[in-house]
């Protein structure tokens, strides 16, 4: 309980009255905003940046940071659409799309882990490299076309209102808070992001560890990818482009370190609710899409600067008090 | 032996290496391409390179630092609009007056990136990606869906690309190539002879040292990034006089272009070393390389995206692998200039 309460007082408890002033500003716009309906639509139009954005906070907690997500999500969507198209029957395009997603997370590990780059640097190109190869297959066609049950899974509810993907949503969460909370790779995922070297002289396997976590990040990646052709029904080479940026705003709003070594998937799921329904609540006022996109880059960037300015300020109240208290000792001697 | 060492230290190598790499390249493609090696060729790769060696210079400067600015593209989108529709409205505007706008809006977006980083301790990789967007977005929103049409603007902006300083035979000589010679000379004398410069590199080398030693990084960061906004801007009037129709679209994706050109250039990622003489270069070879595969019927064009990620990505290795040996090597013959060549081999590969 008293961790509740401690959670409430810092970042999470910001990010929980914000939640709760925009969901209250939204039904106050419309009234059929709060029905069950509409909430499910909201996590279905962003429901694979949100899943994205759940192994992303295990790579930012662990001081990296993956940029190529939404080019592996692209590429795996046309390495789909393309087998498909080409007749190459559709399980087979589907292990094949999904293979590619894992392929693509391991080579940005090995040269993350065991060449030792930055993952800044090597995800930076591999996000050209990516979405380049996603071109390279669609050129600059569209394919669709996909069996009915695909496009149904990815379009309709499967159990109650949920659909699949929402359902895929909420079992990762689970996952997610248990590897990362309660479990000792999720420790280690801290600890490696604290200080690396430190880790690595406790005798904890950090290469093999940030190569999980990118071959992992790839493979959601890849199947975020499938889910979203699911959903459109069809694919262009520019499918999912700038994705990352919703995706990283989500995990560093949610009171991750871009330095690495602290944070929470709860805090990280606010912020996911926290975007999700300012989207919804922008396209009530009529925002236009690139207007919100600019809005979601302004919140990345406040949702570091933000800290920081709490932090400094913390700091210069702090050395005034404390001035303030020697002065008075010295005035007290005098 | 010794005193060739001595003589050629590994950067240096390096910017060899990558002419002969380029030459490599035109002579493979002129036994692809027919008629490879025709002026028109020339013409249409120097003018481009133009575009990319002022970006190219821009990045440079805050790479130098250990950051990294990813807004350019879409701060030259933004000036090459804007100037355009400014320039459509009223077409008896001098141009040194369209000139000083574009720069002016470049400066602006470069000075809030400037002091988000330096002062407000977000680091650029996070700034620039949200400016990235937020200046798109501004874009788009007060375009109002319109376009900037050649035949709105003036005489001698459309004539400007076409214009040539001189010419041998065929081969042109452009003013806009001849500015963006000017730019990298300018920043290469820059960094070589200024005190700001020399900073540059210190800050890049090892913050924490230069912070000691007395220079005032924060001042120093926050300048590169006007600077490159400052650049951004030139670009974007380069850009408009270039191409002439600019859609919302302008400069979409340059600043891969620009990253792509700086790192096979040579220029460390984690900042402190490199030249402009290696960007400039490495901006040809992106180029070349570039317009070689549109003309190249073996290979679909689609792939250029493709090698050219895989390209930054050889480069970084490289020169974290290959690079940091030789130095090594250079520096246990007692062959290197510098101290700080002595704690290689390996730089451990900084976080974020």
């Amino acid at each position: 309980m008293s961790k509740i309460v401690k959670a409430l007082k810092g970042w999470e408890g910001f990010l929980l009255a914000v939640l709760l002033i925009i969901v209250f500003f939204n039904a106050s716009l419309a009234p059929e905003y709060l029905q069950v309906n509409n909430w499910i639509n909201l996590f279905q139009l962003s429901i694979e940046k949100i899943i994205v954005a759940l192994i992303m906070t295990f790579i930012i907690i662990n001081a990296e940071i993956d940029l190529s997500v939404a080019s592996t999500m692209g590429l795996t969507a046309s390495v789909l659409a393309w087998m498909n198209h080409a007749g190459h029957p559709f399980g087979l395009a589907l292990a094949v799309a999904l293979g590619v997603g894992v392929l693509s997370g391991a080579f940005n590990g090995f040269w993350i882990a065991y060449v030792g780059l930055p993952s800044l640097v090597v995800t930076l190109a591999t996000m050209i490299m990516y979405r380049g190869g996603a071109r390279v297959f669609m050129e600059d066609k569209s394919f669709g076309s996909f069996p009915d049950w695909f496009n149904h899974l990815g379009q309709e509810a499967l159990i109650g209102p949920l659909p699949i993907a929402l359902i895929l949503f909420g079992l990762f969460v689970v996952i997610a808070i248990i590897v990362l909370q309660y479990s000792g790779f999720g420790r280690y995922v801290y600890v490696i992001g604290n200080n690396r070297d430190v880790a690595r002289f406790s005798g904890i396997n950090v290469r093999r560890h940030k190569l999980i976590l990118f071959t992992m990040s790839g493979a959601i990646a890849g199947l975020a990818g499938i889910l979203f052709a699911a959903r459109l029904g069809a694919v262009r080479g520019d499918t999912a482009t700038g994705f990352e940026l919703d995706i990283i705003t989500m995990v560093l709003l949610g009171g991750v370190s871009i330095f690495g070594g602290s944070g929470s998937i709860y805090g990280v799921l606010l912020s996911i609710l926290i975007v999700l329904n300012l989207r919804n609540g922008m396209s009530l006022l009529n925002l236009t899409g690139h207007l919100q996109t600019g809005v979601i880059g302004a919140l990345l960037i406040l949702s570091v600067l933000l800290p920081n300015l709490a932090e400094w300020t913390r700091k210069t109240l702090q050395r005034r008090k404390y001035q303030k208290q020697t002065s008075a000792q010295i005035a007290d001697a005098g | 032996m010794n005193k060739l060492m001595r003589r050629f230290q590994p950067e240096q190598l390096r910017e060899f290496i990558l002419l002969i790499l380029i030459l490599l390249m035109m002579v493979f493609f002129s036994t692809q391409i027919q008629n490879y090696f025709s002026p028109r060729f020339f013409n249409r790769v120097s003018t481009s390179v133009a575009i990319v060696a002022v970006l190219a210079v821009a990045q440079t400067l805050v790479v130098l630092t250990a950051n990294i600015d990813l807004s350019i593209g879409s701060i030259v989108g933004f000036t090459a609009y804007f100037g355009g529709q400014i320039l459509a409205h009223n077409n008896d505007m001098s141009p040194l007056l369209i000139i000083l706008i574009t720069i002016g809006m470049g400066m602006v977006m470069g000075i809030i990136n400037g002091l988000l980083v330096a002062y407000g301790g977000v680091p650029s990789i996070i700034v620039t990606l949200g400016t990235l967007a937020i200046y798109r977005s501004m874009l788009v929103q007060f375009s109002g869906a319109q376009t900037v049409l050649t035949a709105n603007l003036p005489e001698w902006i459309l004539a400007l690309p076409r214009m040539n300083v001189f010419s041998i035979g065929k081969l042109d000589f452009r003013v806009m190539v001849a500015l963006a010679l000017v730019v990298v000379l300018l920043f290469h004398l820059i960094l070589k002879y200024t005190s700001y410069g020399r900073r540059l590199y210190a800050i890049g080398s090892n913050s924490d040292a230069a912070e000691m030693a007395g220079i005032a990084s924060k001042r120093i960061v926050f300048i590169a990034f006007v600077l490159s906004g400052v650049l951004s801007g030139l670009t974007g009037f380069m850009y408009l006089a270039r191409f002439g129709n600019i859609t919302v679209v302008a400069g979409l994706g340059l600043e891969f272009a620009a990253v792509g050109a700086v790192v096979v250039g040579g220029v460390n990622i984690f900042g402190g070393s490199g030249t402009m003489l290696g960007a400039l270069l490495g901006a040809i070879l992106v180029n070349v390389l570039d317009q070689s595969l549109i003309r190249w019927q073996a290979v679909s064009e689609f792939w250029r995206d493709f090698l050219l990620g895989f390209l930054i990505l050889l480069s970084v290795a490289a020169d974290a692998v290959i690079m940091n040996r030789l130095k090594y090597l250079w520096a246990k013959k007692g062959m290197s200039l510098s101290q700080r060549d002595n704690d290689l081999p390996a730089k451990e590969a900084n976080h974020v």
